[in-house]
Formats: C-alpha cells, sequence, structure tokens
C-alpha cells in the first residue's frame, strides 16, 4: 500500500467522520445538559431530506441548510417539548422522533418529487462544493507528483467540503464553552444536579431548551452535509444507524468533546475502510462485499464492550426535574 | 436606624397544597442578628414556609417584609437578592464539580469563568478565613465530608451577600463534633449580624443555640417565645398538643441467657471489609446498642445477621444453635422462622414497598404463615383483618390497611413495619435507626414499644446514630468504628463526649469517662 493510497483512505476517514462528530456532539451536547437523545438519527435524516428537497427546489445549498437544520430543530423542539416541559419519558421520545422521521422523509418525498421516496440527484450548485485551499493541487495525476507533505496538504487537508471545517472548528468552540463560559459551567451542572440551578435562581428548563436546541442545529447540519454533500440527494434511510454510532462514540468518548473527535474518526475510519476494501482475496476465500459493510458496526460493538471501561453518564441524565415539596 | 426593624417579617402568609393546607395565616418576626428557632413536627409545615420565604413556592396569601420593607419573594432568585440564603436539608451541590464552581454557579460575574473563579477563590480565602469555616477551594465536592460539603453552602450563601440564613435540619447527617463545629460558625456569623433562622425537630439544639423559637403544629404558628424562658418539655408539649415523655422510663434490666452470639464475624462488601471480626453476645431481656457514624460498619452488621447478605467469616448462634450465614439457608424468611425480627435501617427501601398497601406489607416475610393462607391462595381477608388489628394497637394514622405505605407519614410507615416485626414477639429484634425522620409523639410510642418487648424477656440489638436514643434505651452501649466494635460502655458510667471520641476512633478514654 503505497502513502497516497493511506492518504486517500484516511480522506475518506476525514468524510466520513464528520456527519458522526455533528450527531455526537449534537449528543454531547443534550446529554450534558440531563436530557438523553436518542432521536439523533431521526433529526439527521429529517435535516437530509429537506435540506435537499428545498435546495432542489430552490437551487441553492445555503437555502437547503436552512431549511435542513430548521427541520432538525423542530424534532429538537418536540423532544424537548415531551422531555422537558411535560416530563415524559426520553428515550420512548427519542425512539418516537427516529420512526417519524424515517417515515414521514419517504412519504413527503414520495409527494413532491414522485421518484420512490427519494430527491432526484441534486445539480452542482444545490450540493456543497469542495473547498480548494489555497496551493492545492487538485487532480490525481498533480497530487502525486508532490513530495509527502505537499500530498498531505492536496489529499488530505485540501478539498472538504466547507461543513467538514466547520464541524472540526466546533470540536475546540464546544469544548471552550462547556468548560471556559458561564453558560457551560450553568449547562453542566444542569445535567449532574439540577436542583443546585434551581436553588441558585436559574432556569433548569430555559438551559435544557438551550442545549436541546443547540443539539437540534448540530444534527440540522450533520443532515445536510449527508445529502448535499457526501451525497447528490436524499436516499430512504440515508443516515444509516450513524445517529447511534454517534451515540456510541459519545459513551467511548465519555462525554467530552476531544475525545468525540478522536471516537469519530475511529469509527469513520473504520468505514472508510470497509469502503476501500470489498471483495477481498484471501488465497482462496473471497471476503464478501456484505462482510467488509457489517465490519465498521461490528468493530463499534466490540470497541464498546472491550474498550470503554467504566463510563459515567452526566448523572441527571434521562430524569425529567421536578421540584421537590 | 433608630429603631431597627426586624430582618425579616411575615404577616398572614397561607399556602395550601391541593385539600392540604401548609400553611395557615403565619405572622412572624425575626429581629437582626438573632438565631430564631423553628420547631414542628413532619407535616407541620416549616419546610414549606421556608420555601415561601426562598421563593420556592408562592404563598396563596400573605405579605413578607425584608429589613421593614415589603418585599415580594416571586422565585429564588428574588430571594436572593433580597439577601436570603437557605441551606437545604439535602445538599444542592454538583458532586463532581470543585467547591468554587458550586460556590459560583449562579452568581457568576460575567460570561466567561475564569476571571469568575479568579475571584471567588480570593474570596473564599477571606471569607473561609472571617468565618472559621476552612475548605479547599479545588477540592471535589464529593470527596469531601458531609460537615465540609455544609461549609460549602454556607459559603455559597455568604458569597451572595446573604443577611439572612435559613438552615433546614442542619445537624440530621452530621455527627456530635461536626454538629458542635456548625454551632460555632453560627454563632460567629450572629456576631457578625447575620440573622439565622434554624429549622429542627431537635430540641436540645434550640435550646442551645437559639434566641427565640418559634413552634408549628399542623400548618399553624402556634407559640413564638424567647429560648430563655421555655424548657424542653414545654416545647415537645408545643408540638405534640400533649405532654411527651422526653425521657425514656425503664427499669433496670434483668439479663438471662445468652441469646445471640457473634463470634468474629467478618463481611467484605465491593471489595472493602467492612466488618473486621466484631464479637458481641445479647441475653434475654437486654438491650445492646451500637453507637457510630454512618458508615462505619453497623448496616453490614445489621444486614448480615437478618439475612440478606453473606458473611465471608466468624460465626453466629442463637440459642446455642448455629446460623447459617452463606449456605442455602442464609435468607430473611429462614431468619424470621428462627425467631429474628429486622426493623431495617431504611424503611423506604428496605422495610416496606411504598407502592404496596399497608396490609400487603404487613405480610411481608410472614406470607407463609398458614393463618394467612387458604390451601394455595392467599387469604385477603385474614391479612387485612390482622393489619388492621395491628393498626388498632400500634396507633397507625390512619388506621387504613388499604392506603399505599407511601401515603403515610414517616413516622406511621416506621409503626407499621415495627408492627410487623414486633408484634410476633422474636427471640431477638434487629432495630436500624427505629425513629430515624419520625415525630417526636411516635418516637415516644415505639421507645416504648421496645422497651416492652425487652421486658418480655427478649434480646434487642439497637443500632442508631442517634446518641440520646442510644444512650437512652441500651443497658449495654458498643460503640462501632471502622468494622469494629470499640469496646463496651454501661449507660450510667459514661457520657456523650466519651462516646463521641470513641465514634472518631479515638480509645484512650476510659480514665476520663470513668470519672
Amino acid at each position: 500500500m503505497d502513502f497516497l493510497t493511506v492518504l486517500q483512505i484516511l480522506d475518506s476517514t476525514v468524510r466520513l467522520a464528520t456527519p458522526l462528530l455533528l450527531a455526537c456532539l449534537a449528543g454531547l451536547w443534550s446529554e450534558r445538559a440531563g436530557i438523553f437523545d436518542i432521536g439523533l438519527e431521526g433529526k439527521m435524516l429529517a435535516a437530509a431530506f429537506f435540506s435537499a428537497a428545498i435546495a432542489f427546489t430552490a437551487g441553492s445549498v445555503w437555502i437547503g441548510l436552512l431549511a435542513g437544520i430548521a427541520a432538525s430543530m423542530v424534532l429538537a423542539g418536540l423532544h424537548g417539548a415531551a422531555s422537558i416541559t411535560f416530563r415524559g419519558n426520553q428515550l420512548i421520545s427519542g425512539v418516537a422522533i427516529n420512526f417519524l422521521a424515517a417515515g414521514l422523509t419517504v412519504v413527503i418525498a414520495q409527494t413532491w418529487f414522485q421518484q420512490g421516496g427519494r430527491t432526484p440527484q441534486l445539480p452542482s450548485d444545490a450540493r456543497f462544493a469542495n473547498v480548494e485551499l489555497p496551493g492545492a493541487a487538485t487532480r490525481i495525476r498533480d497530487i502525486a507528483q508532490q513530495g509527502p507533505l505537499g500530498q498531505i496538504y492536496s489529499e488530505l487537508i485540501s478539498g472538504h467540503s466547507i461543513i467538514v471545517y466547520a464541524a472540526l472548528l466546533i470540536v475546540p468552540l464546544t469544548w471552550w464553552a462547556l468548560y471556559r463560559t458561564r453558560f457551560g459551567l450553568r449547562l453542566r451542572a444542569v445535567g449532574e444536579n439540577p436542583a443546585a440551578v434551581d436553588t441558585a435562581g436559574i432556569s433548569v428548563v430555559g438551559l435544557r431548551y438551550a442545549a436541546v436546541m443547540i443539539a437540534g442545529v448540530l444534527c440540522g447540519l450533520a443532515g445536510a452535509y449527508l445529502a448535499t454533500a457526501l451525497n447528490a440527494g436524499f436516499v430512504k434511510d440515508m443516515s444509516a444507524g450513524r445517529g447511534f454510532i454517534a451515540l456510541a462514540a459519545l459513551i467511548f468518548a465519555k462525554w467530552r468533546p476531544w475525545y468525540a473527535l478522536s471516537a469519530c474518526l475511529l469509527f469513520g475510519f473504520f468505514d472508510a475502510v470497509g469502503n476501500r476494501f470489498q471483495n477481498i482475496q484471501l488465497g482462496e476465500l473471497v471476503v464478501p462485499v456484505q462482510f467488509m459493510q457489517a465490519l465498521p458496526y461490528i468493530l463499534v460493538v466490540i470497541v464498546l464492550a472491550g474498550l470503554v471501561g467504566k463510563a459515567i453518564p452526566p448523572r441527571a441524565g434521562g430524569e425529567p426535574y421536578v421540584k421537590e415539596r | 436606624m433608630t429603631t431597627p426593624a426586624p430582618a425579616i417579617e411575615l404577616k398572614g402568609i397561607s399556602k395550601a397544597f391541593g385539600p392540604v393546607q401548609a400553611n395557615k395565616d403565619i405572622s412572624m418576626s425575626v429581629a437582626r442578628g438573632t438565631i430564631h428557632g423553628i420547631v414542628g413536627e413532619n407535616g407541620a409545615g416549616k419546610s414549606t414556609l421556608m420555601s415561601i420565604l426562598y421563593g420556592f413556592y408562592k404563598a396563596d396569601r400573605g405579605e413578607i417584609f425584608i429589613n421593614g420593607k415589603p418585599t415580594p419573594i416571586p422565585d429564588s432568585q428574588a430571594a436572593i437578592r433580597a439577601g436570603i440564603g437557605m441551606v437545604h436539608q439535602h445538599f444542592k451541590l454538583v458532586e463532581n464539580f470543585t467547591v468554587v464552581e458550586n460556590v459560583i454557579l449562579g452568581a457568576e460575574d460575567g460570561a466567561l469563568l475564569t476571571p469568575s473563579i479568579a475571584k471567588a477563590r480570593k474570596l473564599l480565602t477571606e471569607l473561609s478565613e472571617e468565618y472559621g469555616l476552612k475548605v479547599d477551594p479545588d477540592a471535589i465536592i464529593e470527596d469531601l465530608s458531609v460537615g465540609h460539603q455544609q461549609r460549602v453552602e454556607i459559603l455559597k450563601q455568604l458569597y451572595r451577600h446573604a443577611d439572612i440564613l435559613i438552615l433546614d435540619e442542619p445537624t440530621g447527617v452530621l455527627t456530635p463534633s461536626e454538629a458542635d463545629q456548625l454551632f460555632r460558625i453560627l454563632e460567629r456569623l450572629k456576631e457578625e449580624g447575620k440573622t439565622i433562622i434554624l429549622i429542627t425537630h431537635k430540641l436540645r439544639e434550640i435550646m442551645e443555640i437559639t434566641d427565640t423559637v418559634s413552634v408549628m403544629r399542623r400548618g399553624e404558628m402556634t407559640n413564638t417565645v424567647r429560648t430563655a424562658d421555655t424548657s424542653p418539655a414545654e416545647l415537645a408539649e408545643m408540638m405534640v398538643g400533649r405532654k411527651v415523655l422526653l425521657r425514656v422510663e425503664k427499669a433496670p434490666a434483668q439479663p438471662g441467657d445468652v441469646v445471640l452470639k457473634v463470634d468474629n464475624l467478618r463481611v467484605v462488601r465491593g471489595g472493602v471489609e467492612r466488618l473486621k471480626g466484631v464479637s458481641f453476645e445479647i441475653r434475654a431481656g437486654e438491650i445492646l446498642g451500637i453507637a457510630g457514624v454512618a458508615g462505619n460498619g453497623q448496616t453490614e452488621l445489621l444486614e448480615v445477621l437478618g439475612g440478606m447478605i453473606p458473611a465471608q467469616g466468624g460465626s453466629v448462634t442463637l440459642h446455642n444453635e448455629a446460623i447459617d450465614l452463606t449456605g442455602k439457608h442464609s435468607d430473611g424468611q429462614t431468619r424470621r422462622a428462627r425467631g429474628i425480627g429486622h426493623v431495617p435501617e431504611d424503611r423506604q427501601d428496605e422495610g416496606l414497598i411504598m407502592a404496596f398497601e399497608a396490609w400487603e406489607n404487613v405480610a411481608f416475610g410472614y406470607h407463609k404463615d398458614p393463618k394467612f393462607n387458604s390451601g394455595m391462595l392467599m387469604n385477603h381477608a385474614a391479612i387485612k383483618a390482622d393489619c388492621a388489628d395491628k393498626m388498632a394497637r400500634y396507633d397507625v394514622r390512619p388506621p387504613n390497611p388499604r392506603l399505599p405505605a407511601r401515603n403515610f407519614s414517616g413516622g406511621n410507615q416506621q409503626k407499621i413495619v415495627v408492627a410487623r416485626e414486633m408484634d410476633r414477639a422474636p427471640d431477638l429484634l434487629l432495630v436500624g435507626q427505629p425513629t430515624r425522620g419520625v415525630d417526636i409523639g411516635a418516637i415516644e410510642f415505639i421507645h416504648s414499644q421496645i422497651i416492652a418487648l425487652r421486658d418480655q424477656g427478649k434480646a434487642i440489638l439497637l443500632v442508631s446514630v442517634e446518641l440520646d436514643e442510644i444512650m437512652g434505651l441500651s443497658d449495654r452501649i458498643a460503640v462501632m468504628f471502622d468494622g469494629k466494635l470499640m469496646g463496651e460502655r454501661l449507660p450510667s458510667e459514661t457520657n456523650e463526649n466519651e462516646l463521641g471520641l470513641l465514634m472518631a476512633g479515638v480509645t484512650d478514654t476510659r480514665t476520663e469517662g470513668a470519672a
């Protein structure tokens, strides 16, 4: 395997890790405030559909992006209403959101576009173009001519969509907001002991809604990236369990931003390897492509079961806050 | 100011939760720079009243004056602005945050944390020196002792410039020496001009530290008196509405044969050795009291004797017959069949099933008794009749067998457990914290039942963190520290100081104690 192949796998790792990372950070914000969110998958899917559909209709990827974020935030608001205002069960609300998104996206897509529950192929101005950083070579033939540093720059660092760079920037931003600002202190406190926040005269409900809505925005970005950057349109169930893998990454990362980045890159790497090496020939034995596609999911299970150690979730996670008498 | 206005004045405060009138037309006035006590039984409305003052609830009617000015308090933020701070019975701290993070939470100076924390750290050092509240600002809360956590709560209020400090049952979780330290801090705060409201049901504390005291009963404030002009007996009578025996009256014990013999008992739980070779015996007609700070192995002692957990070593005999400590006959039901009754420490988790009705709870552990069964089916009518009978004799209120356990007050829940475990007159009764969170009236009743059982010639093992209770009931006292018994004392030959030292693991007290 030559150096350029390795770089291509890493390049693909970054692309595939981006939706995971955004969803994982969404989960991090929500769960750090004490609201479990297994509806990441559904919010991503809804955002994927609406971003693709509106981008196609309006002919602008940016309007599509806003529509995707809005769709995700509506579902986040629903989750907030169910679990914060009405103190319902957060897991059930999340499951409901996943089902709602899985069903509604296909039904609406069929009604609008009549293409079997998908959106039409997006033209290039309805998609996020890759950002070519200054001085980077774009054609594979030119890249192959460069030295190792040049290859890293051109192949790995340059040439991603704007959302990839945004996602990477959100990691330090999340860390900073959580650990260096008043808002973050209060948000983490509300996930650990909401009674302490309430007696300090701060609104538990307000903080939790803020966290859930931030999760909505990040899931919206993740979904829009899937449909308008990684792919060229929406297809049924295109989130393909990424919301759940993001949750696994969140546990693996023990609810910490930088660890979340590492975990998502690891899972993205599994995905990239699975995509790259299909039908591997081992002597007489051919490893079937299905196995290679299942590999990332299998590895997630192995990593979670074997490597996590003790992961302690935020202590008030999953529990609606009721003022005690 | 020529004639200083009272720091707090409440006028006609009323609050109802549905049909329950928690506070009825309450008026109260507390002078600046004094310590004011509020006593009353559970459910008398003390906590509700203080929650109204702290803005946790909104009163239906009434006015609040702070320093003479009418001050509406719609939420906790308003209370904090008015200079009111509250230290709750269950601390409102984020356990995996540091002290300084907890102190600034909600009182940060700006959107960024770093300057707030730097300022708070400096101020904390000053405050802790000024009031003798030593705490490491960077310690994590869950690594601190309960007493230190309480200091953090007090510091939190001082950091918010609280002039009026409300403390709800502050000594319930403290050791005697921690409670003494707290009182010294409170006196210091009083000298600095702070006004303190102390809610407690411990009359000794009221007498020791307050200047004035108000008594609440059934949502009403029945009396306010100067502490110097009253006595514990008078306060108890005002709280309960009748004369109450504060001291347990009992005849000297007449010990018979050895009932329970425990030899070198060892228990390991969670990889930690909780009982490190405990030996003692209890005779018929005798109460052995085990004192100690919670968490020194008393819980494990009760649980292993009650058949809830296995032992890793040692032996236990009942009437000279060995008890199976690890095998398949090591469970609560077999123990009960052998004549061991068990009133567990935690009535809500171990003594009762809160969602089940009283009659069901009364049958637990004895549900295989033939008189509760007819053939393969349970005889509900018999159990309910038995429950009604026990409720009448043990004065459980309301005497309704169909009421779920959670709808009874703490004292009446405890009476249900006591009725179940004591009514069969077991040869050995294990009792853990019999009066934790129980009203004065119910304490008197439960204590008299324990004495009555002793006088029937039964052996009783009493575990309690309340020294008063241990001193009042026990015929012999053993102190538990770090999984070991620190020797025995007779109640007549010891005092709270000596027991307090033993509870802290100091053994060399014989000279002082015997003097």
